[in-house]
């Protein structure tokens, strides 16, 4: 009998052992498919790439953002001197300037989709769990909140508080975390109400464990494929209040400011607009990509 | 349908005493009054000026009377243009913006329905890929990229058209601009009308009608193109949101005397009343324009009643 069942533990042991056997976790699964996805790998891949290239290549590069080369000034893309992208109308290296301006877009993308995403999930969660009139209250803010034409508010709020960089992240935040808050809140009620939250009840879990084993990671999906879908939307809106004059000031810039710049002389020298112009577009481009692609990984009923 | 038109109107009143109060409040955290400038003016001119725009009272009070006067449709002076009142400015700029966002809105309707139409009845067609690709550019290209590109090619390249400029309502000056706003707007139509159009199309009603032997035409226009316009219509209100939007890079990028230029201009000026009184209006106008958007929903779709 003994003997029986170490074979048993032993034979399940040696089972489980075996990696063709083991125990797959959802989100490993999603994790392969999402590299199957091979759109939303190279697009990851080019993200990643321009990311590093905005931290690290102002290091490596010898120019400065705000230097005039006084020997170029308006040259078109070249090996000389290290001009790559040419420089802009005042001599200064447009590689470098759309690398420092990426930096400052991708930071604003970054802090206010941080931001906006957990104001976003407190209300939305809170909103869901609660529920009856305060339920009713918050989602008819969020409601109110899609009604008003944002980017004008935007322009109001940095006009009057000024265009300090913290700012200008508030600005985008306050209008950024709607969707959040609407998805989080019907996931959370959907949640609430499912069979195994029950069970789960029923067996005497405790209400902090419900919600941090069963409710949280059900809810980390759908957050995860919002905040991809909002950065490209910030860094938009961001590129926006620069291009209309009302982001960060000189000699300070963004992709933004590059492109407002570019627009003023692209009759003569093109390229300042094309450069910014292409750096933007890829980034969105790769990050609407990505967000496709987690979709389609974290939400498999959905295709 | 009247109980639901009246609750819907009334859920307006608070949205836009919300965004007038908030702006309002916004614009006194501001440092300095309209009267501060390097030449001192004696304490007695002050006292008559500030009680003439009522800026000696407390906040309340002047926050009513700037309520009152909005009910009168008054948005206030003008803090840097002399001699012009904001509804002056208002009245010239308005007629340019709602002729070109107006024009572009209808067009794109009309394209992006036919398009969106034929690419769900031929999918995987050179139509149907046109669609997604418009759709595609669309969501990444940003407008104001796009804009300065349109005027490279056909203003600078191809020296066919304007690169910006107004001149009374003259039809050239308009192509560019209209074209930007109702490329925008037709990779979204276009988009949904294909996708609920292809959804509908697999439904049991339309199977039926097959069944019976409709020809396609038939079923198409008969059948399917009614309910695969909802969603369409449910989009309409975020697009003319977003046109708003679209208009204020459009009309930087064209340079045309719109609202979206004078906003601009407002904001690169600190011209406070300007600015508060066009984001009021435009408010305003949004609101009413969500407002018809789902009366016309609930209208079209028995369904739908909250």
């Amino acid at each position: 009998m003994t003997a029986k069942r170490t074979t048993l533990s032993d034979t399940l042991s040696a089972a489980l052992d075996n990696p063709s056997v083991r125990g797959r976790s959802p989100w490993r699964d999603a994790r392969e498919r999402f590299f199957r996805n091979k759109a939303a790998v190279a697009s990851l891949v080019l993200l990643a790439l321009i990311t590093l290239a905005c931290v690290f290549g102002p290091m490596l590069l010898p120019h400065s953002y705000e230097d005039t080369d006084w020997d170029a000034m308006s040259l078109g893309p070249t090996l000389v001197n290290w001009h790559l992208f040419g420089t802009d109308e005042l001599g200064r290296d447009l590689l470098v300037r759309c690398l420092i301006g990426g930096r400052i877009s991708l930071t604003v993308g970054v802090l206010a989709t941080l931001a906006s995403v957990t104001l976003g999930i407190a209300w939305g969660a809170t909103a869901g769990f609660i529920g009856g009139k305060v339920d009713t209250v918050m989602m008819r803010i969020v409601d109110m909140m899609y009604a008003v034409p944002y980017l004008l508010i935007a322009i109001l709020m940095v006009t009057l508080l000024g265009r300090e960089f913290y700012l200008v992240v508030l600005t985008i935040t306050v209008f950024s975390w709607m969707d959040m808050a609407r998805v989080v809140r019907g996931q959370t009620l959907a949640i609430k109400s499912r069979e195994y939250i029950e069970a789960a009840h029923a067996i005497g879990v405790s209400t902090p464990a419900i919600i941090f084993r069963h409710i949280v990671p059900n809810l980390l999906g759908i957050v995860v494929i919002y905040t991809t879908v909002t950065v490209p939307g910030v860094i938009l809106t961001e590129s926006v209040l620069s291009f209309l004059g009302l982001g960060v000031q000189e000699p300070m810039t963004s992709w933004g400011v590059l492109i407002e710049d570019g627009t003023g002389v692209m009759e003569s020298t093109p390229w300042i607009l094309l450069f910014p112009a292409l750096l933007l577009s890829l980034t969105l481009y790769s990050a609407n990509y990505i967000g496709d692609g987690l979709r389609d990984a974290l939400d498999p009923k959905d295709r | 349908m009247w109980s639901y038109t009246f609750r819907r109107v009334l859920m307006t009143i608070p949205t836009l005493l919300a965004v007038i109060t908030v702006c309002y409040l916004l614009l006194h955290l501001t440092p300095g009054g309209p009267f501060d400038s390097e030449r001192k003016v004696s304490a007695a001119v002050l006292a008559n000026l500030q009680a003439k725009y009522h800026l000696d009272l407390p906040l309340w009070q002047q926050y009513l009377y700037y309520l009152k006067s909005l009910l009168q449709g008054d948005l206030g002076a003008s803090f840097r243009y002399a001699d012009w009142s904001v509804n002056d400015l208002v009245a010239k700029a308005l007629p340019v913006s709602a002729t070109i966002g107006g024009l572009s809105l209808l067009l794109s309707l009309l394209i992006g329905v036919t398009l969106g139409t034929f690419a769900a009845l031929r999918q995987n067609s050179a139509v149907d890929y046109l669609v997604m690709l418009l759709g595609n550019i669309g969501s990444v290209v940003p407008s104001f990229v796009m804009g300065p590109v349109l005027i490279l090619i056909f203003a600078i390249w191809l020296p066919w058209l304007p690169a910006g400029g107004w001149m009374d309502f003259d039809v050239r000056y308009m192509l560019l601009p209209m074209a930007l706003l109702t490329f925008i707007n037709v990779s979204t139509i276009g988009r949904v009308m294909r996708g609920s159009l292809i959804e509908v199309m697999s439904s049991n009603f339309i199977r039926t009608a097959r069944a019976k032997g409709l020809p396609t035409r038939t079923i198409v226009l008969r059948h399917a193109f009614k309910p695969a316009l909802m969603p369409v219509v449910s989009v309409l209100g975020p697009l003319a949101i977003s046109s708003i939007t679209a208009a204020i890079v459009t009309e930087s990028v064209f340079s045309l005397p719109g609202i979206g230029k004078l906003i601009v201009n407002g904001a690169a000026n600190r011209d406070y009343t300007l600015v508060l009184g066009l984001v009021v209006l435009i408010t305003v106008l949004t609101v009413l324009i969500n407002l018809l958007v789902d009366l016309a929903y609930a209208w079209l779709d028995p369904k739908i009643r909250y």
